[in-house]
Parts: C-alpha cells; sequence; structure tokens
C-alpha cells in the first residue's frame, strides 16, 4: 500500500527542482550578509562594505575564502561528536522546510498534504542545534546561550502553531499550494490579521532575530551558544540563521500574502518580490528595536501571545461554523 | 514503503537499545530522539501522516528539548558518568534481559504461526482523526484535559511567587550575604571560605 500523499503541483522533475532551489536558497542566503550590512549602514547613516567588487557585492566572496581558510579548532574539552553534530543540524532542518514550500506552480520539491505540520515539525527539531551546541562547547556563555535558546523556542513554538490554524480553519488544508489556492479572491492578511501578526513575532523569535537574540547576545553572553565554534562551523550557524530568515519569510508569504498569486507579472517573481519585502522587514527590525530582557520575552510570548492566539483561533472557528 | 517500514523500524529499535545503554545522559537522550523519529517514520509509513507529524512536532521537539534542558541544568559532568556505567554492569540486567526474552519470544511465536493481517488500510487523514477523536472518543479527550488541568494547577501552586515575600521576612539578615549591586561578584557571600577565589 503507498499512499499517494503528493498533489498535482509537485514538479515533475524532483531532482531539477531540489538542485535549483538548493543552488537559489544557499546563494541567497549568503547574499543577504552583504543586504543585511549594506541596509543596517544605509539606516545608520554610513557606507557599509563597498570595496570588494562593484557596490561590494563580492565581499561574501572574499568573506567565504576566508572563513574556509580559517583553523577549524575543536576545543579539547568539548563533548566532540554532539559538537561537530550541532551545527549540521541546523542546516539539514532549515533546508529540509524549504522542501515543501511552494514558490510557484512546478517549482516546488514535494507538494505534501501535511506540509505545514511538516514545516513545524522541522522548526521544533531547530532547536536541538542551538541547545546541543551550547551544551557540548563545556563553557558557561555557550550553555546560558543554550539554556535561554531552550526555553525561548519552546515558548515562542507553542502560539506559533496556535496562530497558523486559523489559516488552516479558513482554507481547509495543511498543504501549502491548497492554502495559496484558497486565498485567490482574499489574502488571509485581511480575515487573518491578529494571525499574521502573531505569525511574525513568533517567526522573529523562532530565527532568533533581533529584538529576540537572547541566545547569543553579545553585551551579556561573548557570543552565545556559538562561542565556541570557529571557521566553517561557525559559518554554518551564520548561513543557516540567514536560511531561517529565508524561510520564514516564505512562509509569511505563503500563509498570508497569496504566495505566487498577482497579476501581470510571472508567479515565481511575484514569490520572491513579497518574500524579498518581508527579508528587509526582518533588517530593519534588526536595525530599529533594541533586544529584549529573559524575563520580558517569557512573559510576553505565554501572558500576551498565547491567549491572543486561543481568541484568535476560538474567534475564526466560530465565524467558520457561522458562515457554513 | 514497505522496506521503508522495517528500516525506520530496525534503527527504532537499535537506537532505543543505545538509549538505555549509554552512560552520558544528553547522549542517551540523543538516541531517544532519533528513536522518537524514527517511530514517526513508521507511523507515516503505514499511513498516518498526522499522527507522524505530531509524534515529530510534540515528542521529538517538544517534550525532549525539555528532557535535554532539565539534564543540561544539571551538569553531570563526567563522575555521573562513571556511576551511571558501574550501574550498568553485574547481574542487575539479568531480569529485565529474561522478562524481553520471554516477551520476544511471544512475538516471534505470533508472527510466524499467523502471517501479520495488513493493517487497517487507506491513508487517515487529519480530518478523520479529528472526527474521531471529537465524536466517539470525546469522553477520553475530556478526561485527558482534566488530567493536564490538574497538572497544570500544580505546577501554578509548585511556582506560586514566595519569593519576595520570603525575602522581605529575611532582609536584614540576608542583606551581608548578598552582593552589593554593581559591586564585585567575588566578594559575595559571607560564609566564604577566606582562600576561595
Amino acid at each position: 500500500m503507498v499512499p499517494d500523499f503528493e498533489g498535482a503541483m509537485t514538479s515533475p522533475y524532483p531532482i531539477a527542482a531540489i538542485a535549483g532551489i538548493l543552488i537559489m536558497v544557499l546563494s541567497l542566503a549568503a547574499l543577504l550578509i552583504w543586504v543585511e550590512r549594506r541596509l543596517l549602514a544605509l539606516w545608520q547613516d554610513r557606507y557599509g562594505p563597498n570595496r570588494v567588487g562593484p557596490f561590494g557585492l563580492l565581499q561574501v566572496v572574499a568573506d567565504m575564502i576566508k572563513i574556509f581558510a580559517k583553523e577549524d579548532w575543536l576545543p579539547p574539552f568539548a563533548d566532540k561528536a554532539v559538537f561537530i553534530i550541532a551545527p549540521a543540524i541546523i542546516m539539514v532542518t532549515v533546508l529540509l522546510s524549504f522542501a515543501v514550500v511552494p514558490f510557484s506552480p512546478g517549482i516546488i520539491v514535494v507538494d505534501l498534504n501535511i506540509a505545514l505540520l511538516f514545516f513545524l515539525g522541522m522548526s521544533s527539531l531547530g532547536v536541538y542545534s542551538i541547545v546541543l551546541a551550547g551544551w557540548a562547547s563545556d563553557s558557561k556563555y555557550s550553555l546560558l546561550g543554550g539554556l535561554r535558546a531552550a526555553a525561548q523556542m519552546i515558548s515562542y513554538e507553542v502560539f506559533m502553531s496556535l496562530s497558523l490554524m486559523g489559516v488552516v480553519l479558513l482554507a481547509g488544508s495543511f498543504r501549502l499550494s491548497a492554502i495559496v489556492e484558497a486565498q485567490k479572491r482574499l489574502w488571509f492578511i485581511v480575515p487573518q490579521f491578529l494571525g499574521f501578526v502573531l505569525f511574525l513575532i513568533a517567526g522573529v523569535a523562532e530565527a532568533r532575530r533581533s529584538p529576540f537574540d537572547l541566545p547569543e547576545a553579545e553585551a551579556e553572553l561573548v557570543a552565545g551558544f556559538h562561542s565556541e565554534y570557529s571557521g566553517m562551523k561557525f559559518g554554518m550557524f551564520f548561513v543557516g540563521e540567514y536560511l531561517g530568515v529565508i524561510l520564514i519569510s516564505s512562509m509569511i508569504t505563503v500563509l498570508f500574502f497569496g504566495g505566487w498569486l498577482g497579476p501581470w507579472l510571472p508567479p515565481i517573481v511575484w514569490f520572491l518580490i513579497k518574500m524579498f519585502a518581508f527579508i528587509c522587514f526582518f533588517i530593519l527590525l534588526r536595525a530599529s528595536l533594541p533586544r529584549l530582557r529573559f524575563d520580558q520575552l517569557m512573559s510576553w510570548g505565554w501572558k500576551v501571545m498565547l491567549p491572543l492566539a486561543l481568541l484568535n483561533l476560538i474567534v475564526t472557528g466560530a465565524v467558520v461554523v457561522a458562515w457554513r | 514503503m514497505e522496506a521503508a517500514f522495517y528500516i525506520a523500524a530496525i534503527v527504532a529499535i537499535v537506537s532505543t537499545v543505545l538509549t538505555i545503554t549509554r552512560s552520558n545522559a544528553v547522549h542517551a537522550l540523543l538516541y531517544l530522539i532519533v528513536s522518537l523519529l524514527a517511530v514517526a517514520v513508521v507511523f507515516y509509513a503505514m499511513g498516518a501522516p498526522l499522527v507522524a507529524a505530531l509524534e515529530v512536532i510534540i515528542y521529538a521537539g517538544a517534550i525532549m528539548v525539555l528532557f535535554v534542558f532539565v539534564v543540561m541544568m544539571l551538569n553531570l559532568g563526567k563522575r555521573a558518568a562513571i556511576t551511571e556505567g558501574q550501574w550498568m554492569q553485574g547481574n542487575i540486567w539479568l531480569g529485565p534481559v529474561l522478562l524481553s526474552a520471554v516477551l520476544v519470544a511471544e512475538v516471534l511465536y505470533l508472527i510466524l504461526r499467523a502471517r501479520l493481517t495488513e493493517s487497517a488500510g487507506g491513508v487517515v487523514d487529519p480530518k478523520q482523526v479529528g472526527l474521531a477523536l471529537y465524536g466517539p472518543y470525546l469522553i477520553g479527550v475530556e478526561l485527558s484535559s482534566m488530567l493536564l488541568l490538574g497538572a497544570l494547577v500544580g505546577a501554578c501552586h509548585l511556582g506560586r511567587p514566595v519569593l519576595e515575600k520570603a525575602e522581605g521576612r529575611y532582609d536584614r539578615n540576608s542583606d551581608g550575604a548578598r552582593a552589593h549591586s554593581g559591586g564585585n561578584l567575588i566578594r559575595a557571600g559571607a560564609r566564604r571560605a577566606p582562600n576561595a577565589p
């Protein structure tokens, strides 16, 4: 018995789709390092990296050569196996999540019928990367960063999934392509505005971006969970964070802003425009907001966000039932 | 799909055995996580995608993170691993191994006697699970929700903020033992040994 979980959207050339999406996403993540530095500089009234190549575009290449040439140091006091596997976990979980993101009809690796749950599952497994890195480093700062990450991501995961259930109720499916198709008349940002705000905040927290970057707060924890990491292992955490930003931006696009839908331009262009707008928004957040205190983060999550997410779910459910 | 089932099942068994035999608590937990993920693949191969996803999200993704969290807080070092290793030795294995062997023999007998019937068949989608849960099995859902409510009330009781009151009562006595705000943390604590760093 082979259950057919795949929808009609799944690409007919899976290998080509996998290779294309991987190359696009990874080069985008590398490019984002440059974009973020230039945008931050713009908003802070300075130039940013502008020397290597046109507009400083080759800065990324220079950084990459540097990071590959660095010594890959294994601390003698670390738990070796776990120390090595931790940065791989974040890359694997984030890249696996991209398998279910429908970039446009035909450009999707697998159109799973539980795609949304798959995304949530992968993002909850991504926590291990941070937690284990913090534990395996065997240093106080790393351990504190790992503990903070565990508490933060567990708390914010809860209402992240709850805030999405309104969308699922309206679309009647966990399949992401079906959710996009259901927004043909009206983007879900309108009926699910509260859900959108909650998911945006939870998404920033899940990607551990400022103002929720407590696990790696430089001012108090050196570099948090990756204090002991160097070379390409550190690079994997770094790229993993940018991949997380791209992932959350594309999920916001898919779930609330109609995915590839839009007039005149080809679908993939619409998707990329919307996604890029949210990536810029993430960078603007970092440029403008101060870091929260940890107790503020926790009480904000449990006392404000969770009740609001539950309220959103109940009201949406009542409206959907009344409508039918 | 059948091959996926058997491979995942073997991974689940091996990782569970490794979970029991590791003396380092975090390594054991990592194997337990692998075991749960393998069980999720087994569910998926059996045609229950929703249960598979929930297994990953709730068990592997949330509950085990809390386990790792607690073990990290305990800060078990090499000494704890050595102690664990000592517990593992000797004839403590004998009883559990004997009892499990009986169970294994039973399972083998059943498999060899009557070939396993095909699973109920068909893919169970999320909607069916929801209809079953809130239809014929409503009582079970309600009972488990009451159990969770009890646990929640208990946790709230244990975590109630008595700290401030207690601090107020012993304020005068504890002042000397506390570090001055922004002061030298190393000097904190009046009862510290004089030669402590």
